[in-house]
């Protein structure tokens, strides 16, 4: 009994829970953004590769971690691009493109990391993004440890999280880019750009995605490594599916995986079998969908390409 | 020109566009493209032992990725053939050391067939009955079960039940009796060659010369139309999901009988995922399947003789074939730029959209 007190009492738990659902809900969030406008992105993998890598690029040679941050979510950006202009312009299949952007992703940060820096990883001293520390909150007792203490894009992500509701719910914009998700012919009769406000969309996805990188390479380790994404960018599509396609919902999803990852650390800590209890995360998660949620409707036009008739 | 000519000069197209890019990004980090691709080549078809590990490699990919094409015929992305490939080759595993003093064929037979069931439990009655019923989406839910399948395979070596004695993370190996043939004329490749052929041929027949694979396509199409026709999605649903996962279970069973011998902790395949690309290159097409798994692999073989003998990383061949499936995918490009170049500058994208 004392052992579950001890772990479940522990606010580094929930602290590490925030941390851990961080690189997961940027991603769902830019997944949902380019989703809500009808373009399928399976290509947060690949965006989150990419911004880890030119993030620690950058950061290392100017020794600017917001430089590095910034041109890491650009360089994310311009890669959603290529699944932006295919999807909209060409009507390629998006499953298809977004596989291929998470390959070359792959294929040229470990390329890139292997040819600049060789055997010996990115420089020691790259630059991390800083912790902040809440004045008045961070001295509360037990919340205080849990948020009072975290990652500047911890803090960043709730932020964006908030806004991304707003915007997608309360403002013209983002009742253009459902509608352009939902029933384009509709929002092309009302003069609404399908094609710009997918643009947008899918652009904003990679900007988040990429972001999401950074975080895991400024702000966790300030270092990259090969493949160091390790598939978070398709658990954060699980997690905008999860979240149906709503940023509440994804922040909801990424927690409830960030919560079981961090309880499996915790759970290591007292002697259970750390692979039974390393399935925590994802047992729960299907037991959370076939039980409580249930089905998840995806935009009525994602994934299907535009054609206006003549 | 012919809608089967633009099936194989499209992804020509698409490899020749891959190899010059990939070539330019070798140059301007100043390798020597030429023999970069010489070596690659060698390493991948050189002699009959490369052309062996070729094939052998090609194998488990081609496997998987027929697994992944049924079910994106039947409109369902199966994400999770990694962990289907798991279960088969654990049970296989199981099955090979389990069983002693089994006669070659039967026992070669069972551990097949319930590395099979096992793929096909953990593919498909699970996502396929909670899509089916409750809407569970089966990227998640398939994805999710990948990563249980696979913590689930280092948990029974990892002081589990599976576990040989000593200390190392490793089962016993299997009995001489559950080892596949060789397949003579090249080395290292084993009859699990031949299984993948029969099974190439099986899933086409399966999905264009039979009702249940027209009726599986018709799911795919338009899941409401079939619904309107009087299907039974739901049973659809398993089924696809189920010989999906049975075919990934398949090729985790041939890789343990054949290469691996063992399952240890060290073995992480990633063919699962890979095999998604190999399917999506190939459009789903089954005897396309093979072409494009054979390219995978041959472009896997070759990278480590291209890092020996002119120092480019290996993973520059995951650069190309992301620009080859990139390629492939973006087949409107060519008739694009071709209408684009034609008319200058100035011409209307929407003129292009519409003549495309």
């Amino acid at each position: 009994m004392s052992v579950w007190a001890q772990v479940f009492g522990n606010p580094e738990l929930y602290a590490s829970t925030l941390a851990l659902a961080t690189p997961l809900a940027l991603p769902a969030l830019g997944g949902t953004f380019s989703e809500r406008t009808g373009v399928v992105n399976i290509a947060m993998e690949g965006n989150m590769l990419v911004g880890a890598f030119f993030s620690v690029l950058v950061a290392a040679s100017t020794h600017s971690p917001w430089l590095g941050l910034l041109v890491g979510m650009l360089a994310a950006g311009i890669l959603s691009m290529g699944l932006a202009f295919t999807a909209i312009r060409l009507q390629s299949d998006q499953v298809v493109v977004g596989m291929a952007l998470n390959l070359f992703a792959s294929g040229i940060t470990a390329f890139l990391y292997n040819t600049i820096y060789g055997a010996s990883g990115t420089p020691p001293t790259t630059p991390y993004l800083p912790t902040v520390t809440i004045p008045g909150i961070a001295q509360i007792p037990f919340v205080g440890q849990v948020i009072g203490q975290q990652n500047v894009l911890v803090y960043l992500m709730i932020v964006l999280v908030i806004v991304s509701h707003y915007v997608l719910f309360h403002t013209t914009l983002g009742l253009r880019m459902r509608a352009v998700g939902e029933h384009p012919e509709a929002a092309d009769t009302v003069g609404i750009s399908v094609a710009s406000i997918r643009y947008l969309g899918v652009f904003i996805g990679g900007l988040l995605s990429g972001l999401g990188g950074v975080f895991l390479s400024l702000g966790l380790l300030n270092s990259f490594d090969i493949g160091m994404t390790n598939g978070r960018g398709y658990i954060a599509l699980a997690a905008m599916i999860f979240g149906k396609w709503t940023p509440f919902g994804s922040l909801g999803a990424a927690l409830l995986f960030g919560f079981a990852t961090a309880l499996s650390f915790a759970l290591q800590g007292v002697g259970i079998s750390s692979n039974l209890v390393a399935m925590l995360p994802y047992a729960l998660t299907i037991v959370a969908l076939a039980g409580l949620i249930g089905r998840s409707r995806p935009p009525a036009a994602d994934g299907i390409p535009y054609a206006p008739s003549k | 020109m012919s809608v089967r000519m633009r099936a194989i000069l499209l992804p020509l197209y698409a490899i020749v566009t891959g190899i010059v890019l990939g070539g330019l990004i070798m140059l301007i980090y100043h390798y020597n493209p030429v023999s970069a691709y010489g070596a690659l080549f060698s390493g991948a078809f050189g002699n009959a032992s490369a052309l062996g590990n070729t094939l052998t490699y090609a194998v488990p990919l081609v496997l998987s990725a027929l697994g992944i094409a049924v079910a994106f015929r039947a409109g369902l992305f199966n994400i999770g053939a990694e962990g289907q490939y798991w279960m088969g080759a654990i049970v296989a595993v199981w099955v090979g050391y389990h069983l002693v003093d089994w006669p070659m064929i039967p026992h070669i037979a069972i551990a097949l067939l319930a590395a099979m069931v096992a793929g096909a439990l953990w593919g498909g009655v699970i996502p396929g009955l909670t899509k089916a019923f409750v809407g569970a989406h089966e990227v998640i839910t398939t994805m999710m079960l990948s990563y249980i399948a696979i913590f689930f395979g280092h948990y029974l070596l990892e002081q589990g039940p599976m576990m040989a004695p000593g200390y190392l993370p490793q089962s016993p190996p299997v009995a001489a009796s559950a080892t596949l043939p060789y397949f003579a004329p090249l080395p290292t490749l084993t009859d699990g060659f031949w299984i993948t052929i029969v099974m190439i041929i099986l899933v086409h027949v399966l999905l264009f010369h039979t009702t249940l694979g027209y009726k599986l396509r018709a799911v795919g199409a338009s899941a409401n139309a079939a619904r309107y026709g009087g299907m039974n999605i739901a049973w659809f649903t398993v089924l696809s999901l189920g010989i999906s996962g049975g075919l990934a279970g398949l090729a985790g069973a041939v890789q343990m009988l054949g290469v691996e011998n063992q399952l240890s902790d060290s073995f992480s395949s990633g063919y699962g995922y890979t095999a998604i690309v190999v399917s999506l290159l190939a459009r789903n097409n089954p005897i396309g399947i093979l072409f494009a798994g054979i390219f995978f692999a041959a472009l896997s073989a070759g990278s480590q003789t291209m890092q020996i003998n002119s120092g480019v990383s290996p993973y520059m061949t995951d650069v190309i074939t992301g620009i080859v499936v990139f390629f492939v995918a973006a087949d409107r490009l060519y008739a694009y730029l071709r209408i684009r170049l034609s008319r200058g500058a100035g011409g209307s994208p929407k003129g292009v959209k519409a003549q495309l």
